[in-house]
């Protein structure tokens, strides 16, 4: 067994994992949060995305004991006071899913996208998205939801530049 | 699917990984991003005792201009490569390259060290270093040696690294301005290459034409002698050797290989 601190959602956690645990398994198993799915268990379809100090990863292909001493954040560490995260919050709008399955790693995906590409072009979205699939090939809205949380976002920076 | 059990040790240096690896020997292998080795110890084809994980040595990381050469850390993420202001300026082929592998997760993850010593045929960056002419830095129990890009691949997943050795660094020649043509043909997003070309000043390298990434020798020959791009890359498969899958027969590769080479030779990217 090793020791792992780490922060995840913001709260630091202290665990004793076995070093082939997978961060996917310690997040589901270990901490109870099971936004982050396991789809196809080979780092092809992009459900277990979470992020890992603020960029995308595929967390069935991270050992837990990697993740030691970093920040994890997870689709349920999104919202804030209640308030869905303007990227739930787009897909909400723009019937961004289907299934619902691929959609935590398709939102965690975004907010990595964006962090690091704030206006993406449409054609930018679906190279941002390509390490994600949904089965439902519902796309379309996927990417709709996408420019969607981007303007939203711009527009929340804008305002609260207002008000500061 | 879970890895079957290992012991984990985090290093404290490329000297506390060479130390560990000469102590354990095939039963060690090196962790970095683990985008390849994860894999394969899920599905068994890699089932090491010991993982050293080198990821967090940050002296490993980073790319830097000494002299004539572009100097890359191992343990350089694809992602940091393919934005470094530095590697675009300097070796253009080679940040492209990087934004070619895999999808963004992996490339926040996967870093150019463990793509280089996994040594798949079929991969973006080991064919842009043969393309490069780059130069792989190696360090064992004994110290640092040099191997050339054309030496270090050996056969499929096979390279020129000793049980004990650590690839800490690649170089690659300084080219800014220098056009430079890539190629690469798949029928997903998020592929390996069904076949690759780079080609910069005269070499030309091809991914899943063979056991490993090979140089169109023939091609770069005509080139020398006169030849136009399109007279070139007609040559552009032969002495290759590419193998079949469900995506391409042998003839359908060497197709792909010439006009992939005709259209690389061309500078055309993407």
């Amino acid at each position: 067994m090793t020791n792992i601190e780490l922060t995840v959602n913001g709260e630091k956690r202290s665990d004793e994992v076995e070093p082939r645990l997978l961060l996917v398994h310690y997040l589901r198993e270990v901490l109870g949060l099971r936004a982050a799915n396991v789809g196809c268990d080979t780092t092809s379809c992009g459900a277990c995305t979470v992020l890992l100090d603020g960029k995308s990863v595929k967390s069935c292909t991270v050992l837990a004991v990697q993740a030691s001493g970093h920040e994890v954040t997870t689709a349920e560490g999104l919202s804030e006071d209640g308030e869905l995260h303007p990227v739930q919050d787009a897909f909400r709008q723009n019937h961004g899913l289907q299934c619902g399955f691929c959609t935590p790693g398709m939102v965690m995906a975004t907010v990595g996208l964006l962090a690091e590409n704030p206006h993406p072009t449409e054609a930018e979205v679906r190279e941002g998205l390509e390490g994600n699939l949904c089965r439902c090939t519902g796309y379309h809205n996927i990417v709709r939801a996408v420019l969607a949380a981007a303007d939203a976002q711009a527009e929340l920076a804008a305002n609260s530049g207002v008000s500061a | 699917m879970i890895p079957a059990p290992f012991d984990y040790i985090s290093a404290q240096s490329a000297e506390h990984a060479i130390e560990l690896l000469t102590a354990r020997g095939d039963d060690a292998k090196l962790l970095a991003g683990g985008h390849s080795l994860l894999p394969m110890m899920k599905l068994r084809l890699a089932q090491p005792e010991l993982l050293i994980d080198i990821g967090p040595l940050t002296e490993l990381a980073g790319v830097s201009v000494d002299g004539a050469d572009l100097v890359i850390g191992a343990t350089t993420r694809h992602a940091d490569l393919a934005a470094s202001a530095l590697a675009r300026a300097e070796a253009p082929l080679l940040a492209y390259a990087a934004s070619q592998v895999g999808d963004p997760q992996i490339r926040h993850r996967g870093t150019i060290g463990g793509s280089l010593s996994h040594a798949d045929p079929a991969a973006d960056l080991p064919m842009a270093l043969v393309a490069l002419g780059g130069t792989m830095v190696v360090q064992g129990p004994s110290g640092t040696r040099e191997v050339a890009a054309d030496d270090f691949f050996e056969s499929y997943f096979e390279t020129a690294l000793r049980p004990d050795e650590l690839l800490t660094a690649v170089r690659v020649p300084r080219q800014p301005g220098v056009p430079w043509g890539y190629q690469k043909f798949v029928r997903r997003a998020n592929d390996w290459a069904i076949v690759g070309v780079a080609a910069i000043g005269g070499r030309i390298a091809l991914a899943n034409m063979g056991p490993k990434p090979l140089r169109a020798t023939v091609a770069e020959q005509a080139l020398t002698a006169g030849a136009s791009p399109a007279e070139a890359a007609e040559r552009a498969a032969d002495g290759t050797s590419p193998g079949e899958d469900m995506h391409a027969d042998r003839e359908y590769r060497r197709h792909l290989a010439r006009v992939l080479t005709r259209r690389a030779l061309e500078h055309e990217r993407g």
